[in-house]
């Protein structure tokens, strides 16, 4: 059984600068469920030039950003903290990529004109500019989330690039409505170890409390060993989720 | 003027009143089958201004600057058009400008007063003979619509590229995005900015806009933040920085709840303003159309006297008396305004009871993710100050978890999806002579109005 008050590290990658749409939401639910199962959780944020020794991280999050932004971190990243991050996925340390910085994890993004922007290459995937922005309410199934909560996830998504995964790779979920990672294979974000990438904004880990307590039992096995969550109050959280469901499923605009 | 353009002012005007007889202010109907008839008709009808036109656009404080200009211009003499309904798209404004022509197409105005999006920028530019375009500030707003800010502000830039050679800028020389407008277009621009030391602060606070220089890429310094990221920057690796104002607040006094006065320096004189809407925010408001009342020739007493005139708009902190009770109605659309009012509200001594409506309809961006771009943890902070808070429309359940996470006991929080039960449900629990505060976005505030109008209050809100 996991003790009360034992630490969990988090990590907000570039706050600064991939805070697009709201994605800060997502620390703050992983701060405020660890503490209410128990934890201490404490966030420290990183950004450009800092380099860090990510293994100490139990949960690294990086949000989505506008372009420019998202070239300044292909530089960082090049020059500074590329290798000390995936040498953190392949240690297992948990990451959730959403949006730009799912696509980042990447090995390129390819733009409208044919340019190749290179990714940081921790994950076997690729995206190409789409014609079309990719926008609307999502929602995915996943068998991920463990116990009697829903399978669901939901979230919405706002992108008008195309994302493959390389052969043998596994999305996070499987769309039921949106689009997802391409809109043609079904298939929505990555799943790589502990690394979770996806496109869903909303934010995710609020209404999707499943998700976080899943993201939260991989960082406590990897740091202590077990990872037994008592079950939460989440009421709140499953009507907003069944809301979103309910709203996704009405093609309103 | 044309047959065919008589005929669509006929048939827009028809419909601009059969629209309001069913309590529709904002529709966009009238406009869009007056386009349709007529494509060429707002052009001719914006021609007839002697003085042109004076177009707002920019994220936050365009409504607000607008009605400032206005009150100006009056105070002036001047006869202004102006699309006030909030309808803000090119169909609104072809509507505004109808329903000011008379039945033979003739405008009885000197100058046009136009706010609009930045989406709508450049088609506005093409269509009216704007003279004056006034930019504010670059907000992250209903982003889905663009795609993102940086697109926003090409928008924004590229209508500016087509202004005609007499036509001024004005520009907020404290945003960066805003500045850098000056910068790539060849007009003469007029900068405003704030001066006031007293008012900023070292530390950037609850903001999550581009921080990093528009030429090089590295983060600016900041002398002084003012409002989130408004203020006096210098980047330190290539010296771009915030040009010198030609328009400058150069004292600030916060008046609380009575309002702000500027002390203004400008190339036409030094004076003094004074308006009745709080907030430092306001005062780049009065300051951004104090810039544009001196570009088109108003006399600094003039705008004074405008300035000074000028009460709070409706669906901006406007009361509205419910049987004995004050219901205060604040638009809110996206992180920075909200912050704003939470704050004007968390001013409140008493108990805070509270209706917040989240819509996501299109006008309302349908991305309900900015809600936890907002600081609602200050309302947490306030533990016993809030009384209750009811959660509402369509995404009610979203903004029942935002204030759960933020930390608000969730004994105190009510979800009700129906506007018209959480309205009730919330009156129920106020007192005469107590405040209930409601909180909607645009779409919701269109249902708060119907709702209070049914209930017999404030019948004929759109003309307010
Ligand atoms: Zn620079």
């Amino acid at each position: 059984m996991i003790g009360i008050g034992q630490e969990l590290k988090i990590c907000h990658l570039y706050p600064d600068l991939m805070n697009l749409y709201g994605d800060r939401g997502n620390v703050i639910a992983l701060r405020r469920r660890a503490e209410w199962h128990g934890l201490r959780p404490s966030v420290e944020e990183v950004s450009l030039e800092d380099k860090s020794d990510f293994r100490r991280f139990d949960v690294i999050f990086i949000g989505g950003g506008q372009d420019r932004e998202q070239k300044l971190i292909c530089l960082d990243f090049q020059k500074v903290k590329g290798s000390a991050l995936t040498e953190a996925v392949e240690d297992d340390a948990v990451l959730l990529a959403i949006c730009g910085g799912y696509q980042l994890l990447g090995s390129y993004y390819q733009t409208g004109e044919g340019e190749r922007v290179p990714g940081i290459g921790i994950v076997d995937l690729w995206t190409v500019a789409g014609k079309k922005r990719l926008i609307g309410n999502v929602i995915v199934e996943t068998d991920l989330i463990e116990g009697p909560g829903p399978k669901t996830v939901v979230g919405f998504e706002n992108h008008s690039g195309q994302t493959y995964l390389g052969a043998g790779l596994r999305p996070f979920g499987k769309v039921v409505t949106g689009y997802g990672n391409n809109g043609e294979d079904g298939g929505e974000g990555v799943i790589y170890r502990n690394t979770v990438g996806t496109y869903l904004h909303g934010s995710l880990l609020p209404k999707n409390p499943g998700v976080t307590d899943f993201l939260l039992r991989r960082a406590l096995l990897r740091r202590y060993g077990v990872a037994e969550l008592k079950p939460l109050d989440d009421m709140a959280e499953m009507r907003a989720h069944e809301a979103a469901i309910r709203r996704a499923k009405t093609k309103a605009y | 003027m044309g047959l065919r353009k008589i005929l669509a002012i006929w048939t827009a005007k028809l419909a601009i009143g059969v629209s309001h007889l069913f309590g529709r202010g904002g529709s966009t109907f009238p406009g869009r089958l007056a386009r349709r008839l007529a494509p060429g008709l707002l052009p001719v009808l914006a021609g007839q201004l002697p003085r042109g036109v004076v177009l707002i656009t920019g994220t936050n404080g365009k409504t607000t600057t607008a009605r400032m200009i206005s009150g100006l211009l009056g105070a002036a003499g001047l006869r202004v058009v102006h699309n006030r309904s909030g309808a803000n798209l090119i169909t609104g404004v072809t509507a505004a400008f109808i329903a000011a022509a008379d039945w033979r197409g003739r405008l009885a105005a000197d100058i046009g007063l136009v706010e609009c999006d930045e989406a709508t920028v450049p088609k506005a530019v093409s269509e009216l003979s704007v003279r004056v375009l006034v930019v504010t500030n670059f907000f992250r707003d209903q982003l889905d619509r663009f795609g993102e800010l940086a697109h926003a502000v090409e928008l924004v830039r590229s209508g500016a590229a087509r202004l005609g050679p007499d036509a001024k800028l004005i520009l907020n020389a404290d945003d960066p995005q805003v500045a850098s407008i000056g910068r790539e277009v060849g007009l003469p621009a007029v900068y405003y900015g704030l001066e006031d030391g007293r008012h900023g602060t070292k530390e950037m606070v609850q903001s999550r806009e581009a921080k990093h220089c528009l030429n090089c890429g590295e983060p600016y310094v900041y002398g002084h933040y003012f409002y989130a990221h408004l203020g006096q920057y210098r980047c330190p690796k290539c010296g771009q920085e915030r040009p010198r104002p030609d328009v400058a607040a150069t004292h600030v006094e916060l008046l609380e709840a009575r309002g702000v006065e500027l002390a203004i320096r400008s190339p036409e004189a030094d004076f003094t303003v004074r308006v009745a809407l709080p907030g430092l925010y306001n005062a780049y408001n009065a300051l951004a159309a104090t810039a544009a009342g001196l570009a088109v020739g108003v006399e600094p007493e003039a705008i004074r006297r405008g300035l000074a005139g000028v009460v709070s708009s409706f669906g901006r902190m406007e009361p509205i008396d419910v049987g004995g009770r004050r219901v205060l109605i604040a638009l809110v659309k996206n992180p920075a305004g909200f912050n704003e009012v939470v704050r004007a509200v968390l001013g409140d001594p008493d108990p805070k009871r509270l209706v917040i409506a989240i819509n996501d309809n299109y006008a309302d961006g349908t991305d309900v993710s900015w809600l936890w771009d907002v600081d609602f943890e200050q309302l947490a902070t306030a533990g016993d100050g809030i009384d209750f808070i009811v959660t509402s429309g369509l995404r009610a359940e979203d903004m029942a978890v935002r204030l759960k996470y933020a930390g608000v006991e969730t004994n105190r929080i009510t979800v009700e999806d129906d506007l018209a039960a959480a309205l009730g449900l919330a009156l129920k629990r106020v007192g005469a002579g107590q405040t209930l505060y409601v909180l909607p976005t645009y779409t919701a505030m269109l249902g708060v109005r119907r709702v209070i109008a049914k209930m017999g209050y404030a019948r004929h809100f759109w003309q307010a």
